[in-house]
């Protein structure tokens, strides 16, 4: 686990040293950072094994959390275009 | 005592645990009186914060209800001089006795500031949720009880120090209530960081009280108290705990953001090339004013929500109890207020329709403005209906919270029209908002708290209000609450905006300057409608004991001696029944408690 | 049960120690869980923030260049192995604890706390490195995304050691007064073994 945390932050580290197109660097780095993210939660905070009310908490949470992150986006670069 | 393996034994063990623990708590707290500091003013007791938020929001209230009626005077007659009030607040503030313009705009951003932070939300959340909550679920206390502690002292130094930025050089934050920049960035005076540090502690405050009711609710309820047992006022809390939960943390981030603006000269909110008095500013820019009220919103369209749940609750305990019926539509109230609380989330960009965003947008948020409006009417026909044929009493709760039900619809309704943007180009900004707003949480919300006191003042005193004096107070106050806001609508369709320090600069504002006359006229009055409240408040502690349970009603927080002693019961109560048994046929009294065993 | 608790009051509440029967967790699970979902949003709208300035500049970061040149990559990666190794520590100082061995408790959440030491001062070189060249938060909204993000959460990590301390120290008294509390019960080998 500890190892697997190590190499992915490895990967994302070398990634940046092959400067690839941005997309495609911010695209990669998200999803190992997404990936990581998981593991910590699934096995170090044991949310693996947890009980349902706190998994329904979470669900809230992601949901909340996503309309924060791109509603303001999308109105603000839609109302710049206009 | 080993280690349980089995879940049967864990029961069983952890039960004889419990009641262990129980008895050495017993005797921890009444083996030797608690000091003064810690039974008052640093306790734990749930019962004691709660009173400690309800006097210090009641304080607030009224703090922030003089700035108005400061303003009053201002937009009854602008310009002329007020005397010895004039010569009170200084030469800063009222140069020979009248208003500064910068200090009429400090009393509005405070007066929103105040009202709405540090006046309805600990009142509506701190002081009921706090006091009434764990008694009605039959909890001994709140789940972390030094955390409720540390969310009222969070709470109180906030406020303070809001109140204490009036005495900065510069005076208090002057750029509304909603502090939008570039304004609130680039206005130099150190009132307005003091906004942002005292904001982050009613918004700490908050967070740390969601999580506790969150975790009370959840976890402490009753024997028998399943979720469709809980009372309505129990459900409203537990959305509205959602809804600080999710979004406080949001504005939290943004006023950190603010303050880097302010003080380590970052350009978050700030865009690149901004001309200020002819000059171009001197930030990296780059940033954007429109974020912030993204931010804003995404906290503040949920916060009408905090403030006016927890008052369709109190409206929901006074109607079913003083109506002797099972409340109309129960489930349908709870459904309703769940989605209300996740539609909240989805609404906020309907305060910003003239920020030029484009017309998908606006259309998404348009709809969902929409929608929203359906669950509230839901809520709102139930009530109505809770009064259909039912054998109505008209206690003061009562008178309070039946008023709140057509003053709520008002102000519903004249809310559809500013969640189109069509009408809203013109109505956006003008006092039709201040009018529409206002009727949601002045008297609609504020109507409900009043009803809140009067019902549960002998839950925590043990003591009846004086009905006579709660009736005069009553009446004046419906009479000036409508007196303030109504003509607002009149003025706002005749296209008076808001925030003007002097109204009469237009001819517009001219022509229906009357019109502030009267408004302002009605504040003061309401000021007065309010003494009688004052005096039955304390002199009320000084009348006979009330009988228990004094209202006749079902639900279990009557269970508790009043006031309720350390633990709140003298016995863990048992639920045995939904929570609104009034009138049931074949009983021989017109209310069946939850916690009544079968005879 | 001779020494008395200093949190004795909570004796009253219900499920402090043992898990509710229907959730199947005891209130401070809860409570935390609540607590990392308000923290979500705090930094849920921060990145929205460093989106939405990201997305609406023209260039980034807004002077040219590439932000990995801009910033101390090697430094970076041995502050996230910091990070990942401090994770691990704090999972053992757990595990320690469910084991019922303290000593080795208080080892583990002693690495922790002074991989959050090792964690900051790395960032201090990072940050007086940056103002040496005259990067300050106020030079361009890349620097002021980057110290304020960065920032915050050296604040969370403040944050951490100060409460990780209390557990280390004075919160550890209730090992004695309430074992079961403090293991964050059940526990996985029974009490007999070391009060024996």
């Amino acid at each position: 686990m500890f190892v697997a945390l190590l190499c992915l932050t490895a990967i994302t580290v070398g990634v940046s040293y092959l400067h690839l197109n941005r997309p495609l660097a911010i695209t990669v780095a998200l999803i190992i950072a997404c990936v990581k993210a998981g593991m910590v939660a699934a096995v170090f905070m044991h949310l693996l094994d947890e009980r349902k009310v706190i998994y329904a908490v979470l669900i809230l949470t992601v949901a909340f959390f996503f309309l924060v992150l791109f509603l303001p986006m999308f109105t603000i670069v839609e109302g710049s275009t206009v | 005592m080993t280690a349980p393996t089995t879940h049967g034994a864990t029961t069983h063990a952890g039960g004889n645990e419990h009641s262990h623990d129980q008895d050495h708590g017993h005797e921890h707290a009444h083996g030797h009186e608690l000091p003064f500091w810690r039974k008052y003013i640093f306790s734990v007791d749930h019962k004691m914060i709660g009173l400690q938020y309800g006097l210090t929001a009641l304080v607030f209230l009224l703090v922030g209800f003089s700035l108005m009626m400061l303003m009053r005077w201002q937009l009854a007659y602008p310009g002329r001089p007020l005397g010895w009030v004039g010569k009170l607040l200084g030469e800063n503030a009222m140069p020979g006795g009248v208003m500064a313009p910068e200090f009429y705009n400090q009393l509005g951003a405070m007066h929103g500031t105040i009202m709405v932070f540090m006046g309805i939300v600990p009142l509506a959340v701190g002081a009921f949720g706090n006091y009434v909550v764990p008694l009605q679920i039959g909890a001994p206390d709140m789940a972390f009880p030094r955390l409720n502690m540390a969310s009222y002292w969070a709470f109180l130094p906030g406020g303070l120090l809001m109140i204490y930025s009036f005495f900065m050089p510069g005076g208090a934050a002057q750029s509304g209530w909603t502090n939008y920049p570039p304004l609130s960035v680039l206005t130099q005076v150190p009132g307005q960081t003091m906004w942002l540090f005292a904001m982050v502690l009613l918004i700490t405050s908050s967070l740390l009280g969601s999580i506790n009711f969150i975790v009370t609710i959840v976890q402490l309820r009753a024997k028998g108290l399943g979720f469709w047992r809980l009372p309505f006022f129990v459900h409203a809390q537990f959305v509205t705990s959602f809804l600080l939960l999710l979004a406080f943390p949001p504005l939290e981030a943004a006023a950190v953001l603010q303050l880097m603006d302010r003080l380590a000269g970052t350009s978050f909110f700030l865009p690149t090339g901004l001309v200020v008095s002819g000059e171009q500013l001197k930030v990296a820019g780059g940033g954007s004013p429109l974020l912030w009220q993204h931010l804003f919103w995404f906290l503040a369209h949920p916060e009408v929500y905090v403030l006016i749940l927890p008052a369709m609750g109190i409206v929901a305990e006074v109607i079913a109890n003083n109506t002797r019926k099972p409340l109309w539509g129960y489930r349908l109230l709870v459904y309703s207020v769940i989605f209300l609380g996740f539609m909240s989330f989805v609404v906020w960009a309907h305060h910003m329709f003239m920020t030029g965003m484009g017309t998908t947008m606006s259309t998404f948020f348009q709809t969902t403005t929409m929608i929203i409006s359906i669950p509230s009417v839901i809520i709102l026909t139930c009530f109505l209906m809770s009064l259909y044929g039912g054998a109505i009493r008209f206690t003061t709760p009562m008178l309070f919270a039946t008023a709140f039900l057509p003053m709520f619809a008002i102000g519903g309704l004249t809310g559809l029209p500013l969640g189109l943007t069509a009408s809203d180009i013109y109505l956006h900004d003008t006092f039709y908002v201040i009018g529409h707003f206002h009727y949601v949480v002045a008297p609609g919300t504020i109507f409900a708290l009043f009803a809140g006191i009067y019902y549960w003042y002998p839950k925590a005193t043990g003591k009846q209000m004086d009905p006579t004096l709660g009736k005069i107070h009553f009446w004046l106050s419906f009479l000036c609450m409508n007196g303030i806001f109504m003509p607002m609508f009149f003025q706002g369709m005749a296209g008076l905006s808001r925030r003007l320090y002097d109204p009469t600069i237009y001819a517009h504002g001219r022509a229906i300057q009357s019109l502030n006359v009267v408004i302002s006229w009605s504040a003061w009055g309401l000021f007065l409608a309010q003494l009688p409240f004052i005096w039955n408040f304390f002199s009320s502690l000084a009348r006979a004991r009330a009988v228990e349970n004094p209202w006749s009603a079902t639900t279990l927080e009557w269970a508790a001696p009043s006031p309720p002693t350390h633990g709140n019961f003298p016995t863990p109560p048992v639920v045995y029944r939904e929570p609104y048994e009034y009138s049931v046929p074949g009983q021989t009294s017109d209310f069946h408690p939850q916690f009544a065993g079968e005879a | 049960m001779a020494e008395a608790s200093p949190y004795a009051a909570d004796a009253l509440i219900p499920h402090t120690v043992e898990p509710h029967p229907v959730t199947g967790i005891p209130n401070g699970k809860l409570g935390i869980w609540l607590f990392l979902a308000s923290e979500v949003m705090l930094f849920g709208a921060l990145f929205s923030t460093y989106v939405v300035i990201r997305t609406t500049a023209p260039h980034w970061p807004p002077e040219g260049g590439l932000s990995s040149e801009i910033l101390n990559v090697p430094l970076a990666t041995v502050n996230t192995a910091v990070l990942i190794t401090s994770s691990i520590t704090m999972v053992l100082s757990w595990a320690s604890l469910k084991m019922q061995n303290l000593p080795r408790f208080r080892l583990w959440l002693g690495s922790t706390i002074a991989l959050a030491f090792v964690f900051l001062v790395i960032k201090y070189f990072e940050y007086t490195h940056k103002f040496e060249l005259g990067h300050y938060p106020s030079h361009d909204n890349f620097y002021a995304v980057y110290f304020t993000l960065t920032g915050l959460h050296g604040v969370h990590v403040i944050g951490g050691i100060i409460v990780n301390t209390f557990l280390l120290t004075a919160g550890s008294r209730m090992w004695a007064t309430e074992p079961e509390r403090w293991c964050s019960w059940p526990c996985s080998v029974s009490r007999r073994s070391r009060s024996g």
